[in-house]
Parts: C-alpha cells; sequence; structure tokens
C-alpha cells in the first residue's frame, strides 16, 4: 500500500432517514436494517450490491456499518457484477452477500447458477416487490418464488428461506451464512417489501450466543487434495485461494479436480450430487412454523407477510369454530414435504401467496392426491387480508369434476 | 389489546419520524409490542405521506391498518382522504391551522396548533413533536416516559433540548 | 477448435513443466494459435517477478483464452462469460495479498463485459487485465465482436463489418487504467519483460495481446496460417515506446494498416484499495 496522497471524503453515504445506530440490545429495526445487522452478527464482511427499491436499505445499512467492523462494501457497475463479485469474495473464505429486488434478482440468475455448480457458499437477499419487469418498485410481491427455485438455467436445488419479520430477518440471516456455509451453496433469502421495511423490535444477542458455522476445509496435503471430491455428506471440503491448493474451479461440468470433462459420464456423477447435497441434509436448513395444526383439518399454508394474516385468519376461524391452521414453511424451498403429509387430519388447503400461483403448484403437487388445495392471492401491490383468506378456508369444497 | 394509529400528512413534516419514535417507545421502553408501516411513493418530499403502527401487548398478527383507532391529520389532502376513518376512529388529532375537518369530526377532535407551537420555539421542524407530545397525553397507549426515551435516543444530540421543549409543550396543549 | 490429441508429449520435461498442470496438457489451442505464448509470457513474468506460487490467482471467462486456468498451475478460476474482473475484484478485495490476474478474450472482455472493464479501470481496482485480442470469437468458429477491424469478414460480417471496433488501449486510458500496453505475440521478450514488470504492481493495470487466429480470423480474412499471421504483425508493427495521450487515438487497428505497439500508459493513481482503507480508518475512528 502507498502511502496516502491526499486526505479524501469518503463517498456520501444515503443513510436511511431514521438515525439510530443499534449494535446489540432491543432495538427497533426494519426487517432490511435486521438483516443487515444479521449479516455483520454472522460475520459477513463483504457486500457487493446495486441499489434497488426496496432492498436499497440493506446497502446503505452495510455502507455504514460494514467500514466500522473492518469490512468492505463496494457499489458495483450492476447486479451481474454484485453476483460474480460476491463469488470472488467467498473463494478466499469471506462470508459475503447481496440484495436486491426482481429486476436485479433476474440479472443475478447467470451467476447464481455458476454459484451452485462451483459451489462457492453465498448469501442472496431478494426483498420481492411486485412484478413482472418494474412492475411495481414500492409495494409488495411474493412473485419471484418460483425464480428463486428455478431461476438459473440447468438443474440444481435451492435453498430459500423467508422471514415474516425483522426479528425473523435477522435471525434468517444468520442461518442463511450457517447453511451456505456448511453445504457450500448459495441461500436464497426471500423477503418481501413489507417486512423489508415494516419495524419492529429486534432483540440483538451479545456476540457468540447465536452459533455460527464455518465450512468444511481442506485438511490433506496439496499433493492428496481434490478440490471436488465430496465427503460423506456430500460435501467437498473447500481450500480457499491463497493456501498453494492451486485449486481449479469451472462453471463447465468437472471432474473431481476440476477438470473439464464435458460428457455425460461426469455429468451423471456431477450434477445429482449438487441435488442430493441439498435433500440430504435437510436437518442442516428445514424450519418450519406450524400454529394450532394437531387437529386442524383445514391448513393455510403462507410464507413471508402473507403468514401473519393467515394467522389472523387461523384465529378468527377458531373463533368460529372451525378447525383451522398454519403450516409456514419457513424454508420454503426445498418444501417440508413430509412434515406436510404428516398432518393426517387434514383434508383442505388454503395456500396464501401475494402472486397468481407458485408455491400452491409445490403444494398441489405434494397433497393433492389427498386433500383439496385451493390459492388466495393476488398479482402484487397489497397485503392479502385475514378475510379474504378466511373466506377461502370457509368456501364449500368444490364438487370433484 | 390492540391499537392501530395512523399519522397522516405530506412528506417532509416527519410523519414517518413520529410513526419511528412511538413504535420505538413502545418496542425498547416497554413490554408491549408495536409494528411500524409506512406508504412509499416516488416523491422524497411533498406528496402524501402516512405511518402506521400497530402497538399491542400480545405479539401483533397482521400489521396491516384498516380501521386506525387513533387517526393524526397534518395536511388538509390526508384529512380528506381520511375522513371516513377519522368518522370511525375513537380518537382524532388534527393541526387546527392546516386542516379543516367536517362538523361531526370536528366535534370530537382534538384540533390542535403543532404548527404554531413550533413556530413559537422558533423551529418550525418541531411541529410533529409538539404533536407527538399531544397525541402521547390524549392517547394513553404509552407512558410518556418511554416516548421521551424514544425521542431522546432518535433526534440528533444537538437538536435535542429544543425536541424535548417541543414535546412538553405538546403534552400541555 | 480440437487439438490433435495424437502428438504425444515428449518425454523431458519443459523448465516451466511444475508450473503446469501437465497432465492436462497437450492445450486445446490450434497450431498456430498465439495463446500459448502469452500463457508462457505470463508465467514467466510471475518466476521474474518472484511472485510466490501460492500467491498467484488466475480469473478467466468463457472462450479460447480463459482456457489459461486449465494449463497454468495456480490457483485458478473459470467462470462466466464476461465476467472475470468482478469475480477478481471480489477476490483481490477479500485477500489484498493475492497477485489476481483476470485473462480473457476480447469478446469476453469488450463486448458482455465491457461494462466490467470501464468501472474496474474508473475505480483502479488492484487487478491485471489481460486480453487477447484476437480480433474474432475464435472458440466457436470466427464471429465478429467488438475488436473486429471494420471490413474485415467473419461468420456473422459476411459481407464485411460494418462496425467500427473498440481501440482498446485508448477505452483503457480514458477510463482510468494506471498501466495499459499492447504488444503482438510476435513481441515474446517484450511481452515476458511486460509482464516481469506489472504483475507486482498497484493499480488497474491492461495489457493487450495481438493474437493470430489462424483457423478463423486469418482463414477468413485470407491472412493465412498462424505464422504469415506473424510475418503480418511483423510487417505492419510500429513500436513506440511511450504514446502521449493525445495520440492515444492514433493506435486504431484497420485491415492492412500499421499496427502501434508499446507501452502507452505509465501513471500513478490512488487505488480503490487505498482509498477505502481510510474509508475503514474514519467509520472506526469516529465511531470506536
Amino acid at each position: 500500500m502507498s502511502e496516502a496522497r491526499s486526505v479524501t471524503e469518503p463517498p456520501n453515504l444515503i443513510l436511511s432517514p431514521v438515525w439510530d445506530r443499534p449494535r446489540t440490545g432491543t432495538q427497533f429495526l426494519s426487517g432490511d436494517h435486521a438483516c443487515a445487522e444479521g449479516a455483520l452478527y454472522a460475520g459477513c464482511r463483504f457486500f457487493a450490491g446495486y441499489p434497488i427499491t426496496p432492498a436499497t436499505e440493506i446497502a446503505e445499512r452495510l455502507a455504514e456499518r460494514l467500514p466500522e467492523v473492518g469490512g468492505q462494501y463496494i457499489q458495483m457497475e450492476d447486479e451481474i457484477a454484485s453476483m460474480i463479485a460476491i463469488l470472488g469474495a467467498s473463494v478466499t473464505g469471506a462470508k459475503s452477500m447481496t440484495a436486491t429486488s426482481g429486476p436485479g434478482f433476474s440479472l443475478m440468475m447467470e451467476n447464481l447458477g455458476l454459484a451452485y455448480m462451483m459451489e462457492v457458499p453465498t448469501v442472496v437477499v431478494d426483498v420481492q416487490r411486485g412484478g413482472p419487469s418494474t412492475g411495481l418498485p414500492t409495494t409488495v410481491g411474493q412473485q419471484d418464488m418460483m425464480q428463486a427455485r428455478f431461476g438459473p438455467h440447468g438443474d440444481f436445488t435451492s435453498i430459500s428461506l423467508s422471514p415474516q419479520s425483522p426479528q425473523e430477518a435477522f435471525n434468517l440471516t444468520i442461518h442463511a451464512f450457517n447453511v451456505a456455509e456448511r453445504l457450500r451453496t448459495p441461500v436464497l433469502l426471500m423477503m418481501d417489501e413489507v417486512v423489508g421495511h415494516m419495524h419492529e423490535r429486534v432483540v440483538i444477542p451479545p456476540p457468540g450466543e447465536i452459533p455460527l458455522v464455518a465450512r468444511p476445509r481442506a485438511t490433506v496435503p496439496p499433493e492428496e487434495y481434490h478440490t471436488y471430491r465430496p465427503g460423506p455428506d456430500l460435501v467437498p471440503p473447500m481450500a480457499l485461494a491463497g493456501e498453494g491448493y492451486s485449486v481449479l474451479f469451472t462453471g463447465l461440468t468437472h471432474d473431481e479436480d476440476g477438470r473439464p470433462v464435458t460428457t455425460y459420464a461426469a455429468q451423471k456423477v456431477l450434477v445429482p450430487r449438487l441435488r442430493d447435497k441439498i435433500l440430504k441434509n435437510r436437518d442442516v436448513y428445514e424450519r418450519l412454523g406450524l400454529y394450532k395444526t394437531e387437529d386442524a383439518t383445514t391448513l393455510v399454508v403462507a410464507y413471508g407477510i402473507t403468514a401473519r394474516s393467515a394467522r389472523r385468519a387461523v384465529d378468527l376461524g377458531r373463533e368460529k369454530g372451525l378447525a383451522l391452521g398454519l403450516f409456514r414453511p419457513i424454508s420454503v424451498w426445498p418444501f417440508p414435504a413430509e412434515q406436510l403429509r404428516s398432518l393426517k387430519n387434514v383434508t383442505k388447503i388454503v395456500v396464501a401467496e401475494i402472486n397468481l400461483g407458485q408455491v400452491v403448484l409445490e403444494v398441489r403437487r405434494i397433497a393433492g392426491p389427498y386433500a383439496e388445495v385451493v390459492h388466495v392471492g393476488n398479482p402484487g401491490g397489497q397485503v392479502i387480508s385475514p378475510e379474504t383468506i378466511l373466506e377461502a378456508c370457509m368456501s364449500p369444497r368444490r364438487a370433484k369434476p | 389489546m390492540r391499537k392501530e394509529v395512523r399519522f397522516a400528512g405530506f412528506g417532509g413534516q416527519g410523519v414517518i419520524l413520529s410513526a419511528f419514535i412511538l413504535g420505538r417507545a413502545v418496542s425498547v421502553h416497554t413490554p408491549m409490542h408495536a409494528t411500524m408501516t409506512q406508504s412509499y411513493g416516488p416523491e422524497s418530499r411533498g406528496g402524501s405521506c402516512e405511518a402506521d403502527v400497530v402497538v399491542g401487548d400480545a405479539e401483533i398478527d397482521t400489521p396491516m391498518v384498516t380501521h386506525p383507532d387513533v387517526l393524526v391529520l397534518l395536511s388538509q389532502e390526508a384529512a380528506t382522504k381520511h375522513m371516513d376513518q377519522a368518522r370511525a376512529a375513537s380518537l382524532v388529532l388534527s393541526d387546527v391551522d392546516l386542516v379543516h375537518l367536517d362538523d361531526d369530526v370536528a366535534q370530537k377532535a382534538h384540533q390542535l396548533p403543532f404548527t404554531r407551537t413550533a413556530d413559537g420555539l422558533g423551529r418550525r421542524i418541531v411541529a410533529n413533536v409538539v404533536m407527538l407530545g399531544a397525541f402521547t397525553n390524549a392517547s394513553q397507549i404509552v407512558p410518556r416516559e418511554a416516548m421521551e426515551a424514544a425521542l431522546r435516543e432518535t433526534v440528533k444530540a444537538s437538536t435535542r433540548e429544543l425536541n424535548m421543549k417541543a414535546f412538553d409543550a405538546g403534552a400541555r396543549l | 477448435m480440437t487439438a490433435n490429441a495424437e502428438v504425444a508429449l515428449p518425454p523431458e520435461l519443459h523448465p516451466y513443466d511444475h508450473l503446469l498442470r501437465s497432465a492436462d496438457l497437450p492445450t486445446i489451442w490450434c497450431p498456430g494459435c498465439g495463446i500459448g505464448t502469452a500463457v508462457g509470457a505470463l508465467i514467466y513474468g510471475f518466476e521474474q517477478a518472484g511472485v510466490p506460487k501460492e500467491k498467484r490467482v488466475i480469473v478467466g471467462g468463457i472462450g479460447c483464452s480463459s482456457r489459461i486456468v486449465f494449463y497454468a498451475k495456480t490457483d485458478a478460476y473459470h467462470t462466466t462469460h464476461g465476467r472475470t474482473i468482478p469475480f477478481a475484484t471480489g477476490l483481490k478485495l477479500c485477500n489484498p495479498s493475492l497477485n489476481v490476474v483476470a485473462f480473457a478474450g476480447d469478446g469476453d472482455l469488450f463486448a458482455i463485459g465491457g461494462n466490467h472493464f470501464i468501472h474496474a479501470a474508473r475505480r483502479n481496482m488492484d487487478i491485471l487485465v489481460v486480453c487477447i485480442n484476437n480480433f474474432n470469437y475464435g472458440m466457436t468458429g470466427g464471429q465478429g465482436g467488438p475488436t473486429t477491424p471494420a471490413g474485415a469478414l467473419s461468420t456473422t460480417t459476411p459481407y464485411g463489418n460494418p462496425e467500427f471496433p473498440f481501440n482498446l488501449p485508448n477505452l483503457a486510458w480514458a477510463t482510468g487504467a494506471t498501466y495499459v500496453a499492447r504488444w503482438t505475440t510476435l513481441d515474446v521478450r517484450r511481452l515476458r519483460n511486460t509482464f516481469a514488470d506489472v504483475v507486482n504492481r498497484h493499480g488497474f493495470r491492461f495489457v493487450e495481446i495481438l493474437t493470430p487466429c489462424p483457423v478463423s480470423f486469418g482463414k477468413t480474412n485470407k491472412i493465412g496460417s498462424g505464422v504469415e499471421e506473424m510475418e503480418y504483425y511483423q510487417a505492419l508493427e510500429v513500436l513506440k515506446s511511450r504514446v502521449e495521450s493525445t495520440e492515444i487515438t492514433k493506435t486504431d487497428i484497420e485491415l492492412g494498416k500499421p499496427i502501434v505497439v508499446g507501452t502507452f500508459v505509465d501513471r500513478e493513481r490512488e487505488t480503490f484499495r487505498e482509498r477505502y482503507v481510510r474509508v475503514v480508518a474514519k467509520a472506526r475512528g469516529s465511531k470506536s
């Protein structure tokens, strides 16, 4: 580093309209700010991003907070660059993150796919707004759920988490980092505009109270190391840039040494392992919220902000004597299918989500054979009311065709 | 207990900051729960602006405010838009110099000189804090000490004294 | 382009053998291709400059040039088309002790990746960017791209290129690069010395290497074999040891016209890292 040649002001930080500077303890934070604090708590020290409503507050918070903790914030030229910069960061061992919303999420698909293929741990936050295209920049949507599941081309398995409150945004961001590190995979935090912007009590515990997970690392000498030889859990231990392993990472189909082998034989070893690495380690990431489901015959399935309307709907229905329950997948992808099937009394499922029918497709696939599955949604722009959900729960069963 | 509070005015009046201070007072300085949401438009200044706070003694499920119990109206545009809600609300506060209410609403509303009082303190910008003082007194949702603590923590140190004075003036209106 | 797989490796080792993933040789590069020369020069530069082996990182994109990662034995990342520079950016910022080279072709760096190039140069990011410029997309059979000379033939400019190409040194200079050089793969010694000189420097450094692509660009434009393309360079090369900024537009490349080579820019400018270190000092100082 050469001598500083002149003292220069740092870039103007676009501060949030609310001025406060919380670290630990009881705070009153937006979901976006709680997510940023969760990232810092998890040890994230590199953020590359591009401003976009309603995720900008995450970037703003980290532009201010990261240098305070010796980390780095960099505003990239677009979301394509942001997504791949965090992969470059992660291969050095840094915990990295980006945050965006619909249009930017679309631009990230290319290098999100690279992250699945190269098995680079990182966290991508999508604060969902109404789409398609520029859509509704300042209002709510849950329309990127299938993009979270299937966005990048090719076969892979996504881990996507959806918080319903700022406190959960904080906790799930830490969980997202832990899962990403543990399984060497990108993890998506699928927030929505209302959770991102809403303020609530957030309790930030002292450092160390929430356990942090580190990625499996190369322990054998370089001559015995294979970049992509998986352990029994199907996760290959990772050698970092600069450790002397001369690692080879590629987005091409590759063998255990990272060498490109563009054959069916190599593909049928690699791609199913990438899937199974996720599906066979459910205990690492699966989280579920159940409310009054024990005796429920009608179940509401909802995630993110919609789960809060659904909870009210369940209470309103119970007051009327209906056996309603709430099934809230916190890890929406992979969908907790076994947990849903285990609720034996259920004959009707109402899937409430702010879109025209996305996660409902998966619920119908799982429960369609034994339960009536109904979708309640809107095309984005407002939260679904408890009354609307309750009405769907109470509507008479459709006659079989 | 669940109380829905809506602050409505135009951008730049400190509507969102007012809601933030109430939410912070409840969340940080009482065992109760609060959720603050706000409407967003493309404008940074001007335009209509509203912010909602739901206060409850249990966790708040849906944070959406549809029938506010308390309505604070700081501009004519906001008042016109929310007149029906004001009719149904159990408590209405408005800035008497900026807002004209329908007669039936005016009868029950606390029409108070927030801006004029702030002018008297030399800084119109604290009109929203004058309002918060009056709101705290009239609504009895959150203890005054909690509001004062949240206010102190939220404003810049250099304006703290002025803000506390404004809050006190509002509480005495 | 597939390599002549039947050619067996000679039994004696090359002096750089330990610096290569030698089990994976021969390369996929065509006979007469210049990329191997460029790779050799870069490895020479690392050695000559004494860069510790474990500190060398090469980031490639997609294309013939980016295949360097499969042969040069360093930490190597073969990323997506056009994205070498932002990947290298994240990598370098998180471990500034590494010596990071983004190595890719003209289409990768300046068509799909052009935006990343100009912004990394603007920020003065601490990376060395090497562009193999063979005037076309060689790997996919010779399509036209952002450096294809005006009027030149390619599979997608069958009537002659109607577009004007980028002048890469001019672009790099204008957007803030601190070091800019252009050589052909004929200039082996100069190329080696350039790498030896710049791999350890700070700031955004750019080296353009004009490279024969005999099976695509050379053939289509009737320049001929790899040797004949080298002869073409030999005939047209004009060496300028330092080009004044006002003269940099005179380094445009046109078919059949003189090709100016040399070190065009060598200047000091604060790097992003240097400036961000002060941001950190300010943030920590004012709030600790």
